[in-house]
């Protein structure tokens, strides 16, 4: 027996809250790659830390998504396929070296910190009260994440060669985080570019690495256009419960 | 309403030995986790607060619960609520004493943005010296960061500032 894929109604306040729940998983997902393979003890248990606090914040969101959709949040994350899902392409990009995954780490967490710490004015309850939660666990990524930043970029030749090679490539997957949203449960993202942009660049002047300049920038991943690396990464996801339809424990 | 009283009067009293798994000398209501108990008819309604978002220790902490009240015979049913946030005041004097006997030195008392950037020494939980360093702002579970007193030499947990 296959399971069959479920497909979500989405209204406007259904994708608001799928926007910030699959960033949240993707990314934890990713980090959660990590595990067993970090540079040093301290960071695995950092990594890890970080992940569960991402995948925590994805379960509340989901719980919240299936109160307004009526799918529990396993189905939303078991059994959406890939054009189903409403991350943005920054956080389901391979790991790379620990200097891509630093310096993605920085550039979400830069605008999760502030998204998350407005939200929590949000006349919608259960995501302002998701959103007390979510920011001050974020402002714990961000200092993570820019303290390594720093080390790496203002480190030996070859942290410095790495870290702004995984600026330069991460760069075109940053606008996406400011794309216009539809409904106002949450706040608007391009009011946060200020801010973003303010805590981005005095990492990167500490760390002795060079802002590119914006230019072309990716999309579609907000829309279920996604790279190709979604599908291999939702391939292990979602393996146990598209493999035996309903397994519970 | 005198039954009723005395069936909550039980529960809490059931409620007593359910503990942290992770930190097992703090019970749910040392840590603040524990928010309401009520009772409807012949049932126990139960609300507790997750301290991490991704707490693993929830899942836990709920089956604890429910094996605690079914031992003493009660039905209960678990609720979770997010708000108001937990936040380390939520601790109570008698767990931070707790958490310092246990070896986890306690949170400084605030819970505040700027406190998470204070250089404020934490005292070694082992020696009491307050030369200590931060090795890490992610230990062995969420609510933890990693330490070592520079006079006794011993590492040490600390609940962190939330």
């Amino acid at each position: 027996m296959a399971t069959t894929s479920i497909t979500v109604e989405e209204t406007p306040l259904v994708r608001q809250v799928l926007y910030r729940a699959d960033d949240a998983l993707i990314l934890g997902h990713r980090l959660s790659e990590w595990t067993g393979h970090a540079p040093i003890l301290e960071e695995e248990l950092a990594l890890a830390n970080i992940a569960l606090d991402l995948i925590g914040q994805a379960r509340l969101l989901y719980a919240y998504a299936g109160e307004l959709t009526g799918h529990g949040e396993d189905q939303l994350a078991y059994l959406r396929d890939a054009p189903a899902w409403r991350n943005c392409l920054l956080v389901e990009l391979p790991n790379g070296d620990f200097a891509f995954t630093i310096t993605r780490l920085l550039l979400f967490a830069a605008f999760a910190d502030p998204f998350w710490r407005t939200a929590t004015a949000s006349s919608d309850s259960t995501f302002a009260a998701v959103a007390a939660k979510a920011e001050k666990e974020t402002a714990y990524h961000l200092r993570h994440a820019a303290e390594w930043l720093i080390r790496l970029g203002d480190g030996t030749e070859e942290s410095h060669r790495r870290a702004q090679t995984a600026v330069d490539d991460l760069w075109p997957y940053t606008g996406e985080l400011f794309a216009a949203v539809e409904g106002n449960a949450m706040p608007s993202p391009a009011s946060l570019h200020g801010v973003w942009k303010e805590t981005v660049d005095s990492a990167l002047s500490r760390a002795t690495l060079a802002r590119p300049q914006d230019g072309w920038m990716q999309s579609g991943g907000r829309a279920g256009r996604h790279t190709e690396h979604l599908g291999h990464l939702l391939a292990e996801l979602q393996y146990l419960q598209r493999t035996y339809p309903g397994a519970t424990w | 309403m005198v039954a009723a009283a005395s069936l909550r009067e039980r529960a809490l009293a059931a409620l007593q030995d359910v503990c942290d798994p992770e930190i097992p000398v703090l019970t749910i209501s040392d840590l603040g986790i524990l928010r309401h108990v009520s009772v409807s008819g012949d049932t126990v309604d139960v609300t507790i607060t997750p301290t991490y978002s991704g707490c693993p220790a929830m899942t836990m902490i709920t089956l604890d619960i429910e094996t605690a009240l079914s031992r003493a015979g009660i039905n209960a049913r678990v609720h979770t609520c997010l708000s108001p946030a937990w936040t380390t005041d939520w601790l109570t004097d008698a767990a931070r004493e707790k958490l310092a006997a246990y070896g986890i030195a306690p949170p400084p008392h605030t819970s505040s943005r700027r406190a998470l950037f204070s250089a404020a020494q934490l005292a070694c939980p082992h020696c009491g010296s307050a030369d200590t360093e931060q090795l890490s702002e992610f230990g062995s579970t969420a609510c933890k960061s990693l330490h070592r007193c520079r006079a006794c030499r011993e590492p040490f947990d600390a609940f962190k500032c939330h």
